[in-house]
């Protein structure tokens, strides 16, 4: 598969749950089990997604300027910063480092 | 404020619909620099917004990228499909609502997002939430694809993309759209588990399947109702 195709199957992909809940307003998403799923799917991918991206680089296991990045990510988040004051900071926090250590 | 022409246009929903589609457009600029670093071009990028226009997928998208490269392009597609499914918990409760038939259902099922739902329900009326899913989806879009394209070009600028802390963004960026679904035990359990076995498995599974899996163990959890709240009678 190349990127454009993974791009477009991608898209068509994530368009197939909006459409779904348009055609078939009593489907099997109506369950409250199906939407508990759901909402721990959500968290699980996030969660996993933040650890890959945080703790990982070429298939390894890494501790880097990402890690007190995060914590200071963690920190703006408990103090309701916005996203991309958070986003900004973490960012920085970790380039800071990188030029200085 | 007096009454006039401008207050009447500006409504509570519309200026909220606006307010929500600039505060999302300014995280669209943090999209658009990651995915230039995780090896998307500007075009690329341009397209995911346009036609995927669903946050969480689009970053799961890029990030898996980032991570596995070319061999996880079929992983970055099937963690884009799982976290877009909540869209479609949304589809159902904006349909009736929305009233729409036939093709006219495209463009409003494109715009169903996180944003677009929770502006539409937070009004009373049903005119006022058609008007919310409306205002809040066109804003959102137009704001969240122009951002792409400045974040875009911004990153492809600025080279190196861990030399300005961009892997330490992506990391952040996850970890701000996954910090207000963390309030309950289950999805607290749930949340570190995934964290710990996606990263440990890294440099054992092929790229991209730690995420995967990391969504099974949500499944289970939720399937067998592991660790829920016990019900109140």
């Amino acid at each position: 598969m190349n990127l454009w195709t993974a791009i477009f199957l991608g898209s068509l992909a994530v368009f197939s749950w909006k459409i779904l809940g348009f055609l078939v307003p009593e489907t099997v998403l109506d369950h409250p089990k199906v939407a508990k799923i759901a909402s721990l799917l959500t968290v699980a991918l996030l969660s996993a997604l933040t650890g890959v991206q945080m703790l990982t680089a070429h298939a390894q296991i890494v501790f880097d300027a990402r890690i007190p990045a995060l914590i200071v990510a963690g920190m703006l988040l408990a103090f309701r910063a916005p996203f991309i004051l958070m986003v900004a900071v973490a960012a920085g926090t970790a380039a800071l480092l990188r030029m200085f250590l | 404020m007096p009454k006039t022409a401008s207050s009447k246009l500006f409504s509570p929903v519309a200026t909220m619909s606006l307010g929500v589609g600039l505060a999302t457009g300014l995280y669209g600029i943090s999209f658009g620099a990651l995915s230039v670093s995780a090896g998307l071009n500007v075009w690329q990028t341009q397209v995911l917004s346009l036609l995927m226009f669903s946050g969480g997928s689009q970053f799961a998208f890029i990030g898996v990228i980032a991570g596995g490269g070319p061999a996880a392009l079929g992983a970055a597609v099937v963690s884009a499909w799982l976290l877009g499914v909540r869209n479609g918990f949304y589809a159902v409760r904006m349909a009736p609502v929305l009233q729409a038939v036939g093709l006219k259902k495209l463009i409003p099922a494109l715009l169903t997002i996180d944003e677009s739902t929770a502006v539409a329900t937070s009004q009373e009326a049903i005119t006022e939430q058609r008007r919310g899913f409306w205002l809040t989806g066109l804003s959102v879009f137009i704001f969240w694809n122009l951002m792409t394209l400045v974040g875009a070009l911004l990153g492809d600028a600025l080279g190196d993309p861990t030399k300005w802390g961009l892997d330490a963004a992506a990391a952040a960026a996850f970890l701000g759209l996954l910090w207000p679904r963390l309030k309950e035990r289950q999805a607290l359990a749930v949340g570190a588990l995934a964290f710990l076995v996606a990263v440990l498995t890294t440099p054992v599974l092929p790229a991209g399947l730690p995420v995967i899996l990391a969504g099974v163990i949500a499944v289970i959890f939720g399937a067998f109702e592991l660790l829920e709240k016990p019900k109140e009678s």
